[in-house]
């Protein structure tokens, strides 16, 4: 069984290679060339070892002279087999590095270019994490045993060459190769079998204690706040050991083979010493061809590893390549159409009709919503936790397509818009900000070349033009996961400035605010306000949970279950909406319930109050 | 205090890091004689083939030519060779062994120590940006000390070894011909070392732009919504693909220089070579050299060509194992800045708890890069607390409130003694906050955090780790006090239900309160609740209400309040206003005088208003 599972990862292996062979044929050849070389090379500087022995160093020794041209012709031989083995080694070398860069770098892309392409569906159904090791550690993996293939090919050459010249020295002395080079490859063999899993469980051990760090620093409050410093200690070193007894076992199998490797060329060479000073009694060998051999098999023994090293790899490879395979093949993509919209910054029409969206089949999230919002009015989505909010707020913007129905802008399906038209028009703020690595410019802009003037109305708008004053390159200050370290409320209202700067004709907000200071937020709501009311608005629609910002909306639209309940003016649902009543009133009753002042004297401030708090 | 900075550590000497390392790891010292020992007696064994080929050559076949090859002698030479192969074998595999388990043992404890002494720093509970970087101190660093023993460090041992033994042999055999092999290879390894100095700052380009790359593919993963909404899709492949680029091109680059140390050190042995061929055919004339020994010369050089093969790469590992090693040591250097008392600090007695601040006055020391003191956004050194003098009744219920940046958090920080105030005194019943024994604040004192994090464990471990010896039956009852007892039931697996990484699993509601039961079965005297921003559904908030009024029943309970219902419910308000106390009272009082209660209340309560 395991048996056959192995060939099958070296068919698999050997597949993988292929591909790359051809995908960069001409490199691969000039490498494998060079290979050849310094596997020619290498054989062949064992045999002018054995010939200036034979020609050069015992004549003159057994004579008691020599003459210049012998000894120059002698180093001179030797030298310039270097310098072809030295042209080998370092073609295979740069050029296999070379392949297997490139490789990786066109892998690289053509995972990326496929996650950009792709549908974010496909992307919720796989791990931030997966994605990420996709694209960087399974390529690299992939790709691994192509920087000793060529070198590895080189040395079936250098066997091949090696077992016809000993071969033809000696019939006898070529027994004591044979057996020894094979026993060589399959020591080898058993060796990366022994230690593939070893180290294997090393590496994920590694990525335990890892683990165990990230998950208890994160954690360094509670640790601290609750005294569990000891037993935090305690569970890390359980780890840790684990490591160490893992890293000692991997230590134990090299510390055995890597010896064995060494012995065994040495045995060889004695083995041919005793043998080869028996032939060369009888004179079928000569001192000169005694060296040439033995020198052969010290060459030798290193160079055959790398068979080890491309099998210790393909395991690797085979797994990094499935993966790899995973995302490339993966279909689904985003059809656009030919339509455009209008660009006259007026607010646009928003139609939802009977649309039905879910993300396991057979239970669907939303269920036949259906609502029109005509231009430049707010709306307000309300509804319990998990009753469909965001989806709903992601399809307006077409991060998703609806599995039946249809969302309509200006009258025209938002499916029917060509590339690139509808983020033009459309801006959507979530609840989670992502900033990119990038300057607060380059954040605010992504892609769009917009004057630094209205980059500070949007950052005005969003009240995000305070602190971003502050940081220290103003507008050129790096952020991001890398940069300067932002609150989330400051991060949310970077996010909403993105939004405001492209002045879109539709704004989806989904829970936008939630990190925003209440006092910030009113402000920030009361801008938008403010803007409408001056024509420059746009259609609004925004995902609520708290009452000021319901507040800002003309109408409300409640869901409950992914089906809109109800919709219309606050007023009219409190008035005949039960479930709506007891949704936005729960925290007058979570005072009353806590004994808490319900105060009369909040009505009689707050009026006065807001407005200067807004007004400033 | 030493900064965990990479760049201000790295002027310390590779030598006095190695002593210190070694001193606080003492398993790498033990059995090193042996270890040596063995390490001597495997790089002896490389001889063993030069040795048999000259003996063979000048002995055995003394009389070649004439067919008088003496077999017996070459016989007894080749199998006392084997034997000797066998044992260097042997040594060699009981060497590594005996170096693996060592250094990973005090590797181990290296990993463990410095990880307790992460825990004891109080950067940890300030600052998310050097969490990774304390990460990576406890394994990156630590891994690649381990690397480096496993491979490098074993080469270095046993490549000096060579060249000793090598050289031994040959100014046995000749001094002459040793001193024209060294006068060969000593320009190769002065090149080497400027090469290997190259490589090193070529790799550490490469470091940086598996940085950039690995930022922009996240960038696409993680933003993959935002990119979409907004059609940066160009923008995030144009940035891909460079920085995909530009770390192929920083790897081809440091190839390139990888690949020359082969090719030079192969000419350089092919020189060493001829020159032995040479020199040694012509001493061998004037007779002071026989052909076995030139042709073991051949031999000894190749032993040469290993080790400077390998030079670079076990040279820019060593420097990476350094490094590693001065950052994980630095770890241990930081002193932390809130220190246990221990065994001879005070006992707090059980009971309600009474807080006094005197004079208390707190700023984040300038940027100076001090451990413990990371200055938010860049700004100066900034006085966050001003003049607090305060005291808190036992058994009162307390809000601090006032708008971000005005210094409630800080307040709840030396509160809990996360921190000490630059000047001034935090009391407790009585007792100065340093000379309280960590073991007693921690069990008296306990904070609700504000992002509620949870292990990746289940809800019972969870809510244990308030109290580890808590059972299943405290944790149910913990949890019904809490009015918490139908949202158990509601639970597939009830208090077995993972809660999955960070709780991510539970909704942000959820999690707030499953922190909650963790700190009311931990059951302290004083509470300290940071109150979470981030808005949960309002049926969650009723249920978190609930579960505070029950946590706090009977304590000493001092809230940071972003929400104003729970100012409304305190016994006491006090409203901070940039680092001043500037009104106290209760609610009522409060918010009909003006003032700045009146004016946050206000702009709270009309967020509610419809």
């Amino acid at each position: 069984m395991s048996q056959r599972v192995t060939s099958d990862i070296v068919r698999s292996g050997l597949r993988v290679l292929w591909v790359a062979v051809r995908a960069e044929p001409s490199i691969f050849t000039i490498s494998v060339l060079g290979s050849a070389l310094y596997a020619a090379t290498t054989v062949a500087t064992a045999w002018v070892l054995g010939q200036v022995t034979q020609n050069v160093v015992l004549p003159a020794f057994e004579a008691g002279r020599t003459t210049a041209a012998t000894l120059s012709a002698g180093g001179l031989a030797i030298v310039g087999v270097a310098v072809l083995k030295a042209l080998g080694v370092a073609g295979r070398r740069f050029f296999a590095g070379l392949m297997q860069y490139r490789l990786q770098a066109t892998y690289r892309r053509a995972v990326t270019r496929q996650y950009l392409r792709l549908p974010l569906a496909w992307h919720h159904r796989h791990p931030t994490g997966q994605l990420l090791s996709n694209a960087n550690a399974d390529v690299e993996a992939v790709w691994a045993p192509i920087a000793p293939l060529p070198m590895a090919v080189g040395v079936v050459l250098m066997l091949v060459i090696a077992a016809a010249a000993i071969l033809a020295t000696d019939l006898l002395v070529a027994v004591v190769g044979f057996l020894v080079f094979p026993a060589i490859a399959l020591l080898n063999v058993i060796y990366q079998r022994r230690l593939g899993p070893i180290a294997a469980r090393a590496q994920q051990l590694r990525a335990e204690v890892s683990e165990v760090a990230h998950e208890s620093f994160e954690g360094g409050l509670v640790v601290k706040t609750l005294g569990r410093e000891r037993e935090e200690t305690d569970r890390f070193a359980v780890a840790a050991h684990e490591l160490r007894d893992a890293n000692i076992a991997v230590g134990r199998v090299r510390g055995l083979f890597d010896p064995a490797l060494e012995a065994l060329p040495s045995l060889g060479v004695l083995a041919v010493l005793l043998i080869g000073s028996v032939r060369l009694e009888h004179g079928a060998m000569t001192p000169g061809d005694l060296v040439h051999v033995t020198f052969l098999f010290t060459l030798l023994a290193w160079p055959i590893r790398a068979l080890g090293w491309v099998l210790a790899e393909t395991p690797r490879s085979v797994v990094g390549w499935e993966r790899v395979r995973g995302v490339l093949d993966a279909t689904g993509s985003l059809p656009y159409g030919p339509a455009a919209f209008d660009r006259d910054g007026a607010p646009a029409r928003l139609q939802v009709r009977a649309v039905r969206h879910g993300y396991t089949p057979g239970r669907p999230v939303l269920h036949d919503v259906t609502f029109t919002t005509e231009p430049g009015r707010t709306v307000a989505v309300v509804g319990p936790t998990g009753s469909g909010k965001s989806t709903l707020a992601g399809l307006l913007v077409r991060l998703v397509d609806p599995d039946a129905g249809v969302v309509l802008i200006d009258g025209v399906d938002v499916r029917d818009a060509e590339r690139g038209e509808l983020p033009r028009i459309a801006s959507l703020v979530a609840q989670e900000t992502f900033l990119f690595d990038d300057t607060v410019r380059g954040n605010l802009g992504l892609g769009l070349d917009v004057p630094d003037d209205e980059l500070w109305l949007a950052l005005r708008r969003a009240q995000a033009d305070g602190f971003v004053a502050e940081l220290p390159d103003g507008l050129g200050t790096r952020i991001g996961e890398r940069g300067a370290t932002l609150s989330g409320g400051q991060r949310q209202r970077l996010a909403l400035a993105r939004a405001l700067v492209r002045r879109p004709r539709l704004l989806v907000l989904d829970d936008a605010t939630s990190s925003v200071d209440p006092q910030v937020e009113a402000r920030i709501l009361g801008g938008l306000r403010e803007a409408q009311s001056a024509g420059e608005g746009a259609t609004v629609i925004v995902i609520a949970y708290r009452k000021a910002t319901i507040a800002l909306a003309d109408e409300v639209v409640y869901i409950e279950h992914g089906r809109v309940v109800d919709q219309g003016p606050h007023a009219d649902l409190i008035a005949r909406s039960v479930g709506y009543r007891n949704l936005v009133n729960a925290y007058e009753r979570a005072e009353v319930g806590s004994g808490g002042v319900i105060s009369t004297e909040r009505a009689a401030i707050e009026a006065e109050d807001l407005t200067s708090e807004v007004a400033s | 205090m030493t900064t965990l900075d990479d760049t201000a550590a790295t002027s310390e000497g590779a030598l006095h890091t190695v002593r210190r390392g070694l001193r606080l790891s003492p398993e790498f010292r033990a059995g090193l004689a042996g270890t040596v020992l063995l390490a001597l007696v495997a790089t002896v064994g490389r001889l063993v083939v030069p040795i048999a080929v000259q003996q063979t050559i000048d002995r055995g076949l003394r009389d070649a030519s004439a067919g008088g090859a003496d077999i017996g002698f070459i016989r007894t030479t080749v199998l006392v060779c084997a034997v000797v192969v066998i044992i260097t074998a042997l040594s060699a595999y009981a060497m590594n062994v005996r170096l693996y388990r060592t250094t990973e043992s005090g590797l181990a404890t290296l990993r463990v120590r410095a990880f307790r002494h992460v825990h004891d720093l109080s950067m940890l509970t300030q600052s998310g940006e050097r969490r990774g970087a304390l990460v990576s101190r406890v394994t990156t660093d630590v891994d690649q000390i381990s690397q480096f023993m496993q491979w490098g460090g074993l080469m270095i041992l046993v490549s000096v070894g060579q060249l000793v033994v090598a050289s031994l042999l040959m100014a046995i055999y000749s001094w002459p011909l040793a001193l024209l092999v060294w006068v060969t290879f000593v320009p190769l390894a002065l090149v080497l070392r400027r090469l290997q100095r190259v490589i090193s700052e070529a790799y550490t380009g490469v470091r940086e732009r598996v940085g950039d790359m690995l930022a922009a593919i996240s960038e696409s993963v993680v933003g993959a919504s935002v990119i979409r909404a907004y059609g940066a899709e160009e923008r995030t492949e144009r940035r891909v693909d460079d920085t995909v680029e530009r770390f192929r091109r920083a790897q081809t680059r440091a190839q390139g220089f990888v690949a020359l140390t082969f090719p030079s050190s192969e000419l350089v042995a092919a020189i060493a070579t001829a020159g032995v061929v040479v020199a040694g055919t012509l001493l061998g004339i004037g007779d002071r050299l026989t052909a076995g020994e030139l042709i073991a010369f051949l031999f000894l050089v190749t032993l040469f060509v290993g080790p400077m093969q390998v030079a670079t790469e076990v040279l820019n590992d060593a420097q990476n194992a350094i490094a590693g090693w001065r950052r994980a040591l630095g770890v241990l250097d930081t002193t932390p800045d809130v220190a246990d008392p221990g065994p001879d600090g005070v006992e707090l007695p059980r009971g309600p708890i009474e807080v006094r601040f005197e004079h208390v006055f707190f700023a984040y020391p300038g940027d100076g890069g001090e451990v413990g003191a990371i200055p938010r956004q860049g700004v100066g050194s900034k006085t966050v607390l001003h003049d607090i003098d305060l005291e808190i009744a036992p058994r009162s219920r307390i809000a601090i409130v006032g708008e971000t940046g005005s210094g409630k958090t800080t307040f709840a920080k030396l509160l809990t003694r996360l921190m000490d105030p630059s000047s001034g005194r935090v009391l407790i019943d009585g007792v100065p906050l340093p000379d309280v024994r960590f073991s007693s604040l921690r069990e008296r004192v306990v904070m609700v955090p504000q992002d509620g994090f949870l292990f990746d464990a289940t809800l019972a471990a969870n809510v244990k780790y308030g109290r580890p010896e808590a059972t299943d039956g405290d944790i149910v009852l913990a949890l019904t006090e809490l009015g918490l007892a139908d949202w158990l039931e509601g639970l597939p697996l009830g208090l077995d239900t993972p809660v999955g990484q960070r709780g991510e699993s539970l909704s942000a509601g959820e999690r707030q309160l499953v922190a909650l039961a963790r700190a009311y079965i931990a059951d302290p005297d004083l509470l300290v609740l940071d109150e979470a921003t981030s808005a949960v559904d309002p049926a969650t908030e009723v249920r978190i209400q609930r579960a505070l009024e029950g946590l706090t029943r009977g304590r000493t309970a001092i809230s940071i309040a972003h929400r104003l219902s729970t100012a409304e419910a305190a016994d006491e308000v006090i409203v901070v206003d940039r680092g001043r106390i500037v009104q106290r009272g209760p609610h009522s009082a409060l918010v009909s005088e003006p003032g700045t209660y009146r004016r946050l209340y206000a702009s709270w309560a009309a967020q509610r208003r419809l």
